[in-house]
C-alpha cells in the first residue's frame, strides 16, 4: 500500500478510447516528503509520515518547525501516515505523482462536504409520508413511528432520526486513473470523489 | 480553475468542424461500432441549439423521423464524429429554437438564407 496526499481541483469529462465521455475528477497530488519514519522499534507500528502544502514559517509552532526542520523541509500544512511503502523510503524523500500508471484503481479518502441539520429523508433516504391528500397536511418529510408502545418503552440505540449530516470520512474505492501529468502533479481519476473543491483528499494503491 | 482547463486541453483533440449554429441543416457522420466492424452514419437534421463553451460544447440536432421528432446532442469534440457537413443556412431571429417542439409539418419550416 503506498499512497499520497492531494488537493481536490474539480470536476470535467474526457473522452476514452471508444469514444465515450467520461466524467472525471482532477487531483492536484503531491509532491509529498517523508517527515517521520514509524518503527516496530520506537512505535510499535510500521508507517511512513507525509507531508504535503507549502505553509510559511511564521504560522508554524516550534515544535512543528523542528520536525520539519529534522526531515530537512519547508513547513508543510497536511501531515498523514501511510502504511509501509513498497519502495523503502528514508527521511526527506519526495512522493510524487510517478507512483502511479494510467489505468491503476486507486482508493480515494476525503471529508463529505457539510450539509448542517437536516431531516431524515435527505439524511437517510427515507421516503417520507408520499401523499399530500388523503387527510395528511403537514407531515410530508417527517420520519413516522420510532417503535412499539409498552415494550420495549424506549427508542432503540441507532434509531436513525435527523440530524447533523455531511462532513464525515468518506472513503470511494476503486477509481480508475486515468491520466497522470507528473510535471503539473496532476492526478485524473474516473468519477466523483468526496468533499470540496480544494479540500484535502489522500489517494491510496 | 486553470488546472481543469490545462486537463480539457490535453485529453480533448480538437477539430476543426464547419461553423453553423441554431436553424442550419446539418448532415452528422457518425460513427457506430458493432462488434469489431466500424460503419457510419448520417444523422440529418435542424440544428436547435450550441450549448456551453470550450471543450464541452454540445449541440442538438433536431429531425422528424417517421412523424416521431427526435433529438440528439452530440458533444462538438466527440472522437466518433467523422465530418460536420452543412447542407443549408436558415434565417431564424433567436439562438435556441425550442418552439420548434411544438410545431409540425409546413409551420416548422425555416426559411434557407444566402451566405
Amino acid at each position: 500500500m503506498s499512497g499520497i496526499i492531494g488537493k481536490k481541483v474539480g470536476m470535467t469529462s474526457i473522452f476514452d478510447a471508444d469514444g465515450k465521455n467520461i466524467p472525471c475528477t482532477v487531483i492536484e497530488a503531491g509532491p509529498c516528503v517523508v517527515t517521520q519514519l514509524r518503527t516496530v522499534d520506537t512505535d510499535g507500528y510500521e508507517a511512513v509520515q507525509l507531508a504535503f502544502d507549502e505553509k510559511k514559517e511564521k504560522n508554524t509552532s516550534g515544535p512543528l518547525k523542528g520536525h520539519f526542520a529534522k526531515a530537512g523541509t519547508t513547513p508543510k500544512r497536511k501531515l498523514v501516515e501511510f502504511d509501509t511503502f513498497e519502495n523503502a523510503k528514508s527521511l526527506g524523500d519526495t512522493v510524487t505523482v510517478e507512483i502511479f500508471a494510467e489505468g491503476d484503481f486507486v482508493d480515494v479518502v476525503g471529508t463529505s462536504k457539510g450539509k448542517g441539520f437536516q431531516g431524515v429523508v435527505k439524511r437517510h433516504g427515507f421516503s417520507g409520508v408520499g401523499m399530500q391528500t388523503h387527510g395528511q397536511h403537514n407531515r410530508l418529510r417527517a420520519p413516522g413511528s420510532l417503535g412499539a408502545s409498552s415494550w420495549p418503552s424506549k427508542v432503540f440505540k441507532g434509531m436513525r432520526m435527523a440530524g447533523r449530516t455531511g462532513g464525515d470520512r468518506v472513503k470511494i474505492q476503486n477509481l480508475q486513473v486515468l491520466k497522470v501529468y507528473t510535471e503539473q502533479n496532476l492526478l485524473v481519476v474516473s468519477g466523483s470523489i468526496p468533499g470540496a473543491k480544494g479540500s484535502y483528499v489522500i489517494v491510496d494503491k | 480553475m486553470d488546472l481543469i482547463k490545462f486537463v480539457e486541453e490535453q485529453a480533448v483533440t480538437k477539430k476543426e468542424s464547419p461553423s453553423f449554429k441554431a436553424g442550419d441543416t446539418i448532415s452528422v457522420h457518425y460513427k457506430i461500432r458493432e462488434g469489431n466492424k466500424e460503419r457510419i452514419q448520417i444523422y440529418q437534421g435542424v440544428v436547435i441549439q450550441r450549448n456551453s463553451v470550450g471543450n464541452n460544447e454540445t449541440f442538438t440536432v433536431r429531425k422528424m423521423s417517421n412523424g416521431v421528432g427526435v433529438e440528439r446532442i452530440f458533444p462538438i469534440n466527440s472522437p466518433n464524429i467523422d465530418k460536420i457537413e452543412v447542407n443549408s443556412h436558415g434565417k431564424v431571429r433567436r439562438a435556441k429554437l425550442f418552439y420548434l417542439r411544438a410545431l409540425t409539418g409546413k409551420a416548422a419550416r425555416i426559411k434557407t438564407r444566402r451566405v
